[in-house]
């Protein structure tokens, strides 16, 4: 091997293809692969023929080779399913049992696609890894660090996930699709005559059929042998009357309104659920207004840390609008109190908060 | 070629070309027939080692005369999946299994096939030389006890045929499966020895091919290339397999004294001559595996045919691998055109990649 390759994580979709074909074509070495995750033929009764979301399907694989074979890579499946269950499912089930709500695909971004990838990436001899994410980076010669900063194409951005990533982790990171739009990226696979060029988006997440959850936790469930604690309860509203009874705190999300069973005048929304005394809290819309949280286990990209107040603009959920808000140091410097200007909807416990300055990621944490 | 170009016949066919077919397909039989020391109408043509095996297995298994009663078969834990698969198919259909265990030889002990007999026992099944391991069963010794028992012994011989002399008489089997593409035919083409007078119900129905044993119009082209393919082996038998087996131990001996922590899994001196498995301590057997075919080596971790599993090899872990070491282990086969210059220049690319694979380990 003359030169290092590049390691590409091949999905089989548009994105990771494209990502390959560009690498070749600026002449680089490029090694392809992709990551069994999940092994789809677990919780056989999750499946239906027209499942979507599916990660790790054979098709999947059998479009990545296809690519791989066109453009003129070595490329090999390399096995992550132990690591992937004990990461990122485990965690992820054992999260919505606590009544949070867990991004799983920032677990699988820490811990696996650039943790595990990367170590197999050294393995074989690739100095970097590529991906087909929608995110830049920038290495900062005054501050000495790597920065992340969002995709040119707002709508792709997919910074939100991407929090974790660690300064070793970015020196070797290549997106070479954070300065392309969607439609440019589709174009140039159309030009290189790439077989994946209109492949449909991916959705949901990976492992879940459908995005149904709460059928996916009873199945893993029953299949791990793991029978849930009494799972049923009483919803409640925010003043502490019962309006009825529900089956386990996992069906349910902060800001849903659907599925709660209950006919009321107003329109009612789960405002927080509370796993020990298996409860969910409803109430109305206003309730659901928080100005201020804690974000835990902060990791710090563009930045060091916060000694001081910073202005931000803070992100909650992959689909809320970044808002205006101050981080406040607290004592530990992996733990901020985010402060926002005007108060926000369904900050929930679980999912990321990630920390804005313009297109720049300061860092990101869990909200607690 | 000839067959693929010229004879376009089918071997069923009463005409002059259907004739010159069947005279290919009949030439390929006597040709596998004289490789194992069988009478030509004891083999049958199939489409591969995994179908000779579900023929031998569920065919022999369904045909027993208690097929109404309970049924017992016994087999081992380090069997080919393509003989579990059926097993665990009759054990659906009611039947009992038993997997035999063997140590860490990885050799099955003839006395444990005597006493998992029962009265209700209608099929042994113990490969010839295991996959992973090369290592080769006390064939002979097993038929003794099952003919004494009166229950017919299928022996999977894929990975044995070629690799060491196969005398089915000598042997004392009943059923012996064979794949053409271990010989170097191409892949497709198997076969399945079955001694005349065994009672085996078919596995496919609608045709009267292969003395009604498999229905469906025969492979020729393929067939004759088996045929010619094993020939070829029984003509360098002897000569080929001390050439591999001096290849497989210049591979092993310099691997152990370059590489720390390294080994060899199974039974040392009962092995097909081309196969070795050895396992390299500390580390991740798929990144090695990588490793080496970006270096232009192909070697594997388990089977072929399971690499991407998530579970260690069941081999391995039969013969008491830990999850941990039998993840480490990798299987090397030589074959006939690989050279001491291959083999000396893979145990540099194994050093080289072990150091880099060691380096980064106690970095992770």
């Amino acid at each position: 091997m003359p030169e290092q390759p590049i390691a590409v994580a091949m999905s089989g979709g548009v994105d990771s293809s494209t990502v390959a074909a560009l690498l070749v074509r600026q002449g680089r070495a490029v090694v392809g692969m992709t990551m069994q995750l999940w092994n789809q033929r677990r919780l056989p009764e999750l499946s239906t023929e027209h499942s979507t979301g599916r990660c790790c399907s054979l098709d999947d694989v059998y479009d990545a080779r296809h690519v791989a074979e066109q453009i003129g890579i070595p490329y090999y499946v390399v096995n992550f399913e132990r690591q992937f269950e004990e990461q990122v499912v485990k965690p992820f089930v054992e999260e919505y049992l606590a009544g949070r709500t867990p991004i799983p695909c920032t677990l699988c971004n820490n811990y696996i696609k650039f943790d595990r990838f990367l170590e197999m990436a050294d393995s074989v001899g690739a100095g970097h890894m590529a991906t087909g994410h929608y995110a830049r980076i920038r290495y900062h010669e005054a501050a000495g660090r790597y920065r992340l900063l969002r995709a040119v194409d707002a709508a792709k951005d997919q910074t939100y996930f991407l929090f974790g990533l660690t300064q070793g982790q970015l020196a070797r990171t290549l997106f070479p699709l954070g300065d392309l739009n969607k439609t440019e990226v589709r174009e140039l696979a159309r030009g290189m005559d790439l077989a994946v060029a209109s492949k449909g988006d991916s959705q949901e997440i990976c492992f879940v059929p459908n995005g149904d959850y709460a059928a996916f936790m009873s199945a893993y469930l029953r299949e791990t042998g793991v029978t849930a604690r009494q799972t049923s309860g009483e919803i409640v509203t925010t003043d502490g009357r019962t309006l009825g009874r529900h089956q386990g705190v996992h069906h349910f999300t902060v800001g849903q309104r659907k599925g709660l069973g209950i006919a009321t005048g107003e329109p009612l929304y789960v405002i927080a659920t509370d796993a020990e005394r298996q409860r969910v809290v409803v109430g109305g819309n206003d309730d659901l207004l928080r100005s201020r949280f804690f974000a835990g286990s902060v990791n710090w990209i563009s930045i060091a840390g916060v000694s001081h107040p910073v202005r931000a603009q803070v992100k909650i959920r992959n689909k809320h609008r970044a808002a205006g808000a101050t981080l406040h140091a607290t004592g530990d410097a992996a733990r901020v109190e985010v402060v926002f200007d005007e108060a926000q909807r369904a900050v929930t416990p679980g999912q990321g908060a990630v920390f804005y300055d313009g297109d720049l990621v300061l860092g990101g944490g869990w909200i607690e | 070629m000839l067959c693929l170009g010229q004879v376009y016949g089918n071997a069923s066919s009463i005409h002059y070309f259907g004739q010159g077919a069947k005279r290919q397909l009949e030439a390929a039989r006597r040709q596998i027939a004289s490789l194992i020391h069988a009478s030509p109408g004891e083999v049958i043509f199939t489409s591969g080692g995994t179908e000779s095996d579900n023929m031998a297995v569920l065919g022999v298994a369904r045909a027993s005369a208690n097929a109404s009663a309970s049924r017992h078969v016994i087999s081992s834990s380090i069997e080919h999946p393509a003989v579990l698969g059926p097993c665990m198919q009759l054990q659906r259909e009611g039947a009992d299994i038993t997997l035999l265990r063997c140590g860490a030889s990885g050799i099955v002990d003839p006395d444990d096939v005597r006493k998992a007999l029962r009265p209700d026992t209608v099929l042994v099944s113990v490969m010839h030389a295991n996959n992973e391991l090369g290592t080769i069963q006390p064939i002979a010794e097993i038929s003794r006890i099952t003919r004494e028992a009166g229950v017919p012994l299928h022996v999977d011989g894929v990975q044995a045929l070629g690799k060491i002399a196969v005398d089915v008489d000598a042997l004392g089997v009943d059923l012996y499966s064979m794949s053409g593409h271990k010989l170097y035919a191409p892949k497709g083409v198997g076969a399945l020895y079955i001694r005349k007078g065994t009672r085996m119900a078919p596995i496919a129905f609608g045709g009267h091919h292969e003395r009604d044993r498999r229905a469906g119009t025969e492979n020729v082209p393929s067939a004759a290339a088996f045929g010619a393919a094993a020939e070829l082996a029984a003509g360098r038998l002897a000569e080929e397999s001390e050439r591999l087996r001096a290849l497989r131990d210049r591979l092993e001996r310099r691997v152990l004294e370059s590489i720390p922590d390294t080994g060899i899994n199974g039974d040392r001196g009962n092995r097909v001559p081309n196969t070795s498995n050895i396992y390299f301590d500390g580390i991740d057997g798929e990144a090695l595996v990588i490793a080496l075919d970006l270096r232009g080596f192909a070697v594997s971790t388990g089977a072929a045919c399971s690499s991407g599993a998530l579970t260690p090899s069941h081999v391995l872990t039969a013969i008491g691998l830990s999850a941990d070491r039998a993840r480490a282990s990798m299987r090397f086969s030589l074959g006939h055109g690989n050279t001491a210059e291959q083999v000396d220049a893979l145990v540099d690319a194994l050093g080289a990649s072990m150091m880099h694979l060691r380096r980064i380990s106690v970095h992770a």
